[in-house]
């Protein structure tokens, strides 16, 4: 295989056209709106790179989505569909923010401790789900579905509770004590987490027997099982994992952003986005960083669209246009290798 | 007594807005599931539908064609969604993940180059869906909130029996649940999948953009970003619940609707946290699953794209 | 079998003229000339592969012919489509069967042609037709039965009964007797026999002799996609077609020494189990496998085998019995265990069970060892010693393509995916190695190329348990012939005296008369 056809085989170049195609669907729309794309693109590229605190901010809105995909990639490759990252994100977020409130011990004990406790309420509510699965045959995207609303219940339920409610004005719990935050001189560094654990996840997908377990369970269970490996076990450790990354990721949100909990009007959509950032970065842990850091600058810069009048929700309309064309971008590695041996045999 | 009948009433009213809606997604969802195409995208599909019903009934005043408009927003998404999944074999999960982006974004985009803000303006009385025996029984009475709902919460019942009717008794039916199972036996017969599994896509964008113009025409009244949310996911489990067939979906959605009702009963007796009453919906749905629903087999073909040969 | 032809020799219904295939630079198909006469029963003789089914598919309207004509009744047509060759009175019973498992045989007989009383379907109506139809021919089927609950001679009388529900004068008939029973096999001749008998023609699409002698007139043999002959069947030994099949003679008898059969390896005693139903399916059987004998376990499907071997991989709980191998007990013992003390096996479906088709060949060669060093230490794989073991055995196994290691076992053919489980399982030096239908659908040269290793554990004095739906393969393999028939052992033959005639007699549930 020369050179050539061998980028024509690889999906990044795919993804490339997806993400371009995607823009110019933005375009389009933007243009329906009376906005010129140009200044629309400038104004969300500027508004990330512009000044280096920007770009901090931009990764501050990477790193959770980085963790939510990376639960969502783990569970692609482990033969699950984990549509519940929302809701263990979700309780993710109010166990770290509990514990970030009522444990008062130093900073280098407190946010290992916030992060575990965070992966540890997201592997648990995934588990659930996962042995409900696993001993009575229970669809789990119907499960999923019904927790991500159980949590999202119960975390309007918990913020309101006397006591860890605020004392004065907003539907919010207290804030977390600054021994918990990941704030290092004024700066968000949840990054730091987000790209560490994807190495790991990286790890044990690629280079463990754990990876080689699971994966054989996914792609196909029955021979697994013929191998002798347990698969309702294997189910559930897959699960466990990916709950615990989306866990994580509401834990560096809370630590990081937000510190505290607000009282949701409507699901925030972290899982959801974890599904397109999973998808953008090919299921691949490395490949979801990039993707992550990809959608946290276009949710920092759609943000500032409004400054010039442009509708910031032409931000999902281009990630769901991406999406689509990732999901048919075997319908262009066709085209474009049938025009490449045309153009190889004349 | 008295009271008891009051709050029966309460609870009927709750559970007749809060069922088509989700019913009408449901037996949509049935339509694509059974012909074997995946359709996560409900959810993107009803919100398409709230806000295209919103808007046509603040332009034209008739809540009839706005009701209508918002099922022919629906099947157009429902369009797309046939076309990247049956024509050109998309994984059919991510391609409902992209129509539940597309959808919503695209809603509160039209909101904004329309009225410049993210939700619509309040939809008059008269635009919206026209109410069955209106006017006929006293405000607050059991009649009154039993009776007097708006028309398509009893028709959306109706539509639930056409759609058994259809699924069982017809030859669409038979070849719709055939092409969910066994597609290449389907194109043996001569069944054309294609054109099969295109209808019923296009069939279940339609209904869910009527699930989701109830919600702003009959619901909200007007359409906000939030409006939708969460609710056509609710459809599908209910589909998921209902293993895959109207007369289950139906159900389900009874199960929400009801504890819809009691959560709304609930709630004026404010002993305990809205909160905790919210969940009751999906505690119960899970409860009953375990309890006696249990494994829910998909049709055999159900997300898996078909080629033809030729 | 008495031979008795209804062939009427001045018409022809079917003929394919110079047809050639391609998909991309792959020609499917050669030039290849079929004539096929009303009232005949016209064998497609060729290997798996050789482009049988592709001709078929282009006669059926699923495939467009690169070139060539098709003549239906004397008049040049293009068959467009599998509803166009219906119209056309073409008619074709897959080898997979095409039934929708969760509908009743009323329901998969009549779809696409549903008949109509208003807008709603005519189910009374059609029910009566099936009834007339089945009865006309002479083949008996439950019309309100669901698919997936009747026996897989009955799934293949629907498939007939949908053809001919159609109206269909040509029938074809890909590989029909793949799964079934001799006595199935004598009942599908009958129906032939009745169907040509009213002036149907009949394709049949298959690569044993036997029943091309016992029911063709005529057989087209089909090498590498190329067209080779049509002959007179009534002309030619069942050898003529083997050579012509294959291109040089086969040696369809295993070499196989004599040898005493060793100690006891495997031993089942009064096993009692129920299938997925909850129905009881093993009901007290008992069996034994010594070292250095392959014992073969002939009988219909459904009597037992899937459970048993189930059991004995421990993927199945039994609910009481004994089993023990080489003295553990393994009985209800979970995969992993049952591994560990002596059991591997070739699994019947090799897709299913024996591989994960997305890993590569390398990683599916180490499905049971990933966690044992060399291939891994610590909980880490080691990549160079999966690579060695990979390329070492792709070599002594042959498994084509040559350096395949880093392929998706998915991109193998079916021959080489089954050599990469044999290379497996052959490694794995247990004791006792069952294989169940280890030969199906490949083509000769990779049956014999099973065979010899199967002989060949054998002969090193490994237990061997075979099961096979296919009763030559457990004849000129076995050394003790076992027949299973509803839950229990009911005859033992050796393998030397084993006739058809008597094991098919006990397969269908008669004593043995010793």
């Amino acid at each position: 295989m020369n050179k050539k056809t061998s980028i024509l085989h690889s999906n990044f170049l795919y993804t490339i056209i997806a993400i371009l195609i995607g823009f110019i669907i933005g375009a389009i729309f933007l243009v329906w709106a009376g906005v010129s794309p140009m200044e629309a693109y400038f104004k969300i590229l500027d508004s990330v790179i512009s000044k280096p605190k920007n770009i901090i901010t931009t990764l501050a809105y990477a790193a959770p989505v980085i963790l939510t995909g990376l639960s969502v990639a783990f569970s692609f490759r482990t033969g699950v569909f984990n549509i519940g990252a929302e809701g263990q994100f979700v309780v993710g977020t109010l166990a770290a923010a509990l514990i970030g409130i009522f444990v008062d011990v130093p900073a280098v004990i407190h946010i290992p401790l916030c992060i575990i406790a965070a992966a540890a309420a997201g592997a648990l509510w995934s588990l659930v789900c996962g042995v409900m699965k696993v001993k009575r045959g229970i669809h789990e995207v119907l499960s999923f579905i019904m927790f991500n609303w159980i949590a999202y219940y119960l975390s309007n339920y918990v913020v309101n509770i006397e006591g860890v409610k605020k004392e004065s004005g907003g539907e919010a719990t207290k804030d977390l004590l600054d021994s918990a935050r990941l704030i290092v001189d004024g700066n968000n560094c949840a990054i730091f987490i987000a790209v560490v654990l994807a190495v790991i996840t990286w790890v044990i997908i690629e280079k463990t027997t754990l990876g080689y377990k699971l994966k054989a369970v996914g792609f196909n269970k029955f021979s697994a099982q013929y191998a002798g490996i347990d698969s309702g076990k294997s189910i559930l450790t897959a699960l466990a994992i990916s709950g615990a990354l989306a866990g994580i990721g509401g834990a560096v949100q809370v630590m990081g952003m937000g510190g505290r909990v607000a009282q949701f009007a409507s699901q925030e959509g972290y899982g959801f986005e974890g599904i397109t950032v999973a998808l953008i970065g090919a299921s691949n842990p490395l490949g979801v960083i990039f993707a992550g850091i990809f959608y946290g600058a276009m949710k920092f810069g759609g943000s500032k669209l409004t400054m010039i009048h442009a509708p910031s929700e032409i931000i999902n309309i281009i990630m769901g246009c991406v999406v689509i064309f990732i999901a048919i971008a075997h319908v262009f590695k066709a085209l474009f290798l049938s025009i490449g041996k045309k153009k190889e045999a004349n | 007594m008295d009271m008891l009948i009051t709050n029966l009433g309460i609870l009927i009213n709750a559970a007749l807005i809060a069922t088509p809606p989700l019913l009408f997604a449901a037996l949509g969802s049935c339509f694509s599931e059974r012909s074997g195409v995946v359709n996560i995208g409900i959810e993107g599909m009803m919100t398409i539908g709230a806000v295209t019903g919103a808007i046509t009934a603040l332009t034209t005043g008739n809540g009839l064609l706005a009701f209508l408009c918002g099922g022919l927003a629906g099947a157009l998404f429902g369009l797309i969604h046939a076309i990247v999944c049956v024509s050109l074999h998309a994984d059919q999960t991510i391609a409902g993940t992209a129509i539940n982006f597309i959808g919503p974004g695209i809603a509160v985009f039209l909101c904004r180059i329309l009225y410049n803000s993210s939700d619509t303006p309040a939809i008059d009385a008269s635009a919206k869906l026209p109410k069955l025996f209106d006017g006929m029984f006293k405000s607050g009475s059991f009649a009154y909130n039993v009776f007097s709902v708006y028309i398509m919460a009893y028709l959306v019942f109706v539509v639930a029996w056409i759609c058994w009717f259809v699924f069982y008794k017809t030859r669409f039916g038979t070849h719709l649940r055939a092409c969910g199972e066994h597609p290449e036996a389907c194109e043996s017969l001569g069944i054309d999948v294609y054109k099969v599994r295109y209808i019923c896509v296009i069939l279940s964008g339609f209904l869910a953009g009527l699930g989701g113009a109830f919600v702003t025409l009959a619901t909200v009244s007007q359409f906000r970003p939030t409006v939708i949310v969460g609710q056509g996911f609710i459809a599908i489990a209910a589909v998921i619940f209902g293993k895959f067939s109207p007369e289950g979906a139906l159900k389900g959605c009874l199960i929400f609707g009801i504890c819809n009702g009691v959560k709304s009963l609930a709630t004026q007796s404010n002993i305990i946290s809205v909160n905790i009453i919210s969940m009751i919906p999906y505690v119960v749905t899970i409860i009953a699953l375990i309890a006696f629903v249990g494994r829910a087999n998909a049709p055999a073909a159900n997300g898996k794209p078909y080629i033809k040969s030729r | 079998m008495e031979k008795m032809s209804h062939m009427d020799p001045n018409t022809v219904v079917v003929e394919m003229k110079e047809i050639v295939k391609r998909f991309g630079n792959f020609t499917a198909n050669d030039h290849i000339n079929l004539k096929v006469h009303k009232g005949e029963v016209h064998a497609i003789l060729g290997e798996n592969g050789a482009g049988k089914s592709t001709l078929m598919n282009v006669l059926y309207g699923l495939y467009k012919p690169t070139e060539g004509d098709i003549y239906i009744n004397g008049e040049k047509t293009d068959i467009h489509s599998p509803k166009h060759a219906i119209e056309l009175g073409i008619g074709m019973v897959h080898q997979h069967f095409m039934l929708i498992q969760p509908f009743t045989v009323t329901d998969n007989i009549i779809l696409g042609v549903e008949p109509r009383k208003g807008i709603v379907v005519d189910k009374k109506l059609a029910r009566q037709k099936v009834l007339e139809i089945s009865e006309k021919y002479g083949m008996a089927v439950d019309p309100d039965a669901k698919i997936e609950d009747i026996s897989v001679g009955m799934q293949q009388r629907v498939e007939i009964l949908k053809v001919l529900y159609r109206g269909a004068d040509t029938l074809i008939l890909d590989e029909p007797t793949a799964s079934l029973t001799p006595q199935e096999i004598d009942e599908l001749m009958e129906i032939i026999k009745n169907l040509t008998a009213d002036g149907k023609s009949i394709i049949l699409i298959t690569h044993k002799l036997k029943e091309i002698k016992a029911c063709a007139d005529n057989c087209t043999i089909i090498r590498l996609g190329k067209y080779i002959d049509t002959v007179k069947v009534g002309e030619v030994t069942e050898n003529d077609l083997a050579a012509m099949m294959v291109g040089r003679n086969v040696n369809f008898k295993v070499e196989k020494k004599e040898q005493e059969a060793g100690k006891l390896a495997l031993s089942i005693k009064d096993l009692h189990a129920k299938d997925y139903r909850g129905v009881e399916i093993l009901k007290g059987l008992s069996l034994d496998v010594h070292e250095g004998e392959i014992v073969g376990l002939a009988g219909v499907d459904g009597n037992g085998q899937t459970e048993l071997v189930e059991i004995l991989t421990g993927l199945k709980k039994a609910e009481s019995g004994e089993i023990t191998m080489a003295g553990t007990d393994i009985f209800n013992k979970t995969p992993k265990e049952t591994f560990e003390a002596g059991v591997s096996s070739i699994p019947a479906d090799r897709q299913k069970h024996g591989l994960v088709l997305e890993f590569s060949v390398a990683d599916n060669l180490i499905l049971q060892h990933f966690e044992e060093a060399p291939f891994s230490k610590n909980g880490i794989l080691s990549k160079k010693a999966i690579a060695d073991n990979a390329s070492q055995l792709v070599e002594k196994y042959d498994i084509r393509p040559p350096h395949c290691e880093n392929r998706p076992a998915k991109t193998l053919s079916g021959g080489n995916q089954q050599k990469v489980i044999i290379a497996r399982e052959v490694t794995n030096d247990k004791e006792l190695l069952i294989a169940v239908n280890p030969t199906r659908g490949l083509d000769v040269g990779a049956i014999e190329f099973v065979h010899k290793y199967i002989v060949e554990q054998r002969n090193k004095g490994r237990a061997i348990l075979l099961v096979s739906f296919e009763l030559d393969e457990i004849m000129s393999l076995s050394d003790r012939i076992e027949v299973i028939f509803d839950g229990q052992i009911t005859g033992s033959v050796s393998g030397k005296d084993a006739n058809e005639k008597e094991l098919g007699f006990l397969m269908a549930g008669g004593k043995n008369h010793e």
